[in-house]
């Protein structure tokens, strides 16, 4: 299973390294990573591996919000469920 | 593979356009809880409630965080209460409706639905003492609803319980008046009712419904009107396809939750109600979606058409995308409840004329509508009994939810608070209908009743 994360928030040194430090200490494998920069603005895409987690993925959302918080950024997290539900048949 | 631009687009639907599952809603039945005493089929009541739903406020917050989609409320809807109550007194059918309520509360849900009856084709005794105490029911407790179905199209409408239905509004009415009467926003009174409507205040759980189930109902009137929008000046069949494309999306959300609800609840999956149910939150209003069709105003001529269309393309649209559909399934149009309908009613566009038009072609019927607070209660059966004969002559259903505010006039505006919104006090037709709902007895069944 994956998850779908996605981290907007102003531009500033290290953001993708925050993040995928972060879901690497929880267990999570990236699988895939898009990003881009307009202007000052920074926005990222993450597909990440979520079957090894280190704990369960309720928590894992609730500390990629964590890091959010602190780190001032927008950090969402979903189940990829969602997305394949909506969009294939 | 997902690719970023259907990523982009679920994620802008959820946090730019309002998408959201508008509720989870359990079905309980409580045909075990029968008893004689009454302080034991509370008891019992409590007890069932608490036990079967124990979880479900927490799944449904835990299915909201890893899908990252709002799931506004946490519901349970319960056997009519007139059906477990056969041996109840008017005051043990109060305590009934106390019991409902602790329970609720016990729960952390915002809602509970079925302190109602079925009297569509006549009154039990115990139905009759569950009526005459709908008022104090309402007013006594914080989270219960109550609804009555009048009238089917099998059975015809039962004059005589629309008649008492109005003195039963009048008197919610009343003893909520320090609260703007909102003792009237949790009853609705029904033609053909569905028994797995998982929207309140109409939500019970019928009796041919398992002991429980798991039923959703989405919604998204805003993500609706910015796909229309992006759309342009397309034709109608582009339009409708616009539509069924959006719906299919959205109950897709839905019926993704209603089975993880399912399975982790250990409850079986009942049914996905594909309504577009507005809030008073700007961008998720089903007027503003009427009005994006290109009405200068939602009431003006062409509204029933644009409605009947966005209800049909709703409808195929989401069909394929869950596995049962039911309940009410269409658009929902309460005035107070929908920030484009407060606004036409306050510009003189939209009255209940129109209104009841519209009823003809959508989902429910004349939802969360203020009139004044001096409205005779022969009135009030009078606009019942309209619009619960559109229900029957279509074969569909209708429903009435109207506040005859305490005090207020035509002119005033009644502020509910939160989902229920806030509404201005709508004109009614100034002429009696006295003497035609005093005749009492029973409209007969239309002629297309016999399909057999």
């Amino acid at each position: 299973m994956k998850a779908v994360i996605t981290v907007t928030g102003k531009d500033t040194t290290g953001i993708i390294a925050k993040v995928s430090t972060k879901c690497s200490e929880l267990g999570g494998n990236i699988v895939d990573i898009s990003q881009s920069v307009m202007r000052e603005y920074f926005a990222m895409m993450m597909l990440v591996e979520i079957d090894n987690l280190t704990m369960s993925f309720s928590e894992f959302v609730d500390e990629m919000n964590r890091l959010g918080d602190e780190s001032g950024l927008d950090i969402h997290t979903m189940h990829e469920d969602i997305f394949n539900t909506m969009h294939k048949i | 593979m997902i690719n970023t631009k259907d990523i982009l687009e679920t994620i802008n639907m959820i946090r730019e356009e309002n998408l959201d599952i508008r509720t989870i809603t359990m079905g309980i039945s409580l045909l075990d809880c029968v008893s004689e005493d009454e302080n034991r089929l509370c008891d019992k009541i409590y007890d069932k409630i608490t036990h079967t739903a124990e979880n479900l406020v927490k799944v449904g917050c835990d299915i909201e965080k890893e899908y990252g989609v709002p799931i506004v409320n946490k519901r349970v809807s319960v056997t009519p209460i007139s059906l477990i109550g056969g041996a109840l007194s008017p005051d043990g059918f109060i305590k009934a409706a106390k019991a409902l309520d602790r329970a609720a509360k016990t729960l952390g849900i915002n809602f509970i639905g079925g302190f109602g009856a079925l009297v569509h084709k006549g009154a039990t005794k115990a139905d009759n003492n569950l009526i005459s105490v709908i008022p104090e029911a309402l007013a006594e407790t914080d989270f219960v609803c109550s609804s009555v179905n009048v009238a089917t199209t099998k059975a015809g409408i039962n004059m005589d319980a629309v008649a008492e239905m109005g003195r039963t509004v009048k008197r919610a009415a009343l003893l909520t008046k320090d609260k703007n009467s909102i003792g009237c926003a949790k009853f609705v009174v029904f033609a053909n009712v569905p028994e797995d409507n998982p929207f309140m205040a109409g939500a019970f759980h019928g009796v041919g419904e398992p002991d429980a189930v798991v039923s959703v109902g989405v919604s998204g009137p805003g993500v609706v009107s910015s796909a229309i929008a992006r759309g342009g000046d397309c034709d109608f069949s582009h339009l409708a396809d616009i539509i069924k494309k959006t719906a299919f999306k959205i109950t897709r959300v839905g019926q993704l939750v209603a089975f993880e609800a399912s399975r982790r609840l250990g409850v079986p999956f009942g049914i996905v109600d594909l309504s577009l149910a507005p809030t008073p939150a700007i961008g998720d209003s089903v007027a503003h979606i009427l009005e994006e069709m290109g009405l200068e105003v939602c009431g003006a001529h062409g509204t029933t058409a644009a409605l009947a269309l966005l209800n049909d393309a709703v409808k195929k649209g989401g069909v394929m995308a869950s596995s049962h559909v039911g309940g009410l399934s269409g658009a929902f149009i309460p005035v107070s409840e929908d920030a484009g309908m407060i606004s036409a009613v306050e510009r003189g566009a939209l009255s209940i004329e129109k209104l009841e038009a519209m009823t003809a072609v959508c989902s429910v019927g004349l939802d969360m509508i203020v009139i004044d607070g001096d409205t005779p209660a022969d009135v009030i059966s009078a606009i019942i009994a309209d619009e619960i004969s559109i229900g029957v002559a279509n074969t569909k259903t209708t429903a009435v939810r109207v506040i005859p505010a305490y005090g207020k006039h035509p002119g005033d505006v009644v502020d509910f608070g939160g989902l229920l919104g806030y509404a201005p006090v709508i004109k009614l037709n100034e002429y009696s209908p006295s003497k035609f709902i005093a005749r009492g007895g029973r409209i007969p069944a239309p002629i297309h009743s016999l399909k057999n």
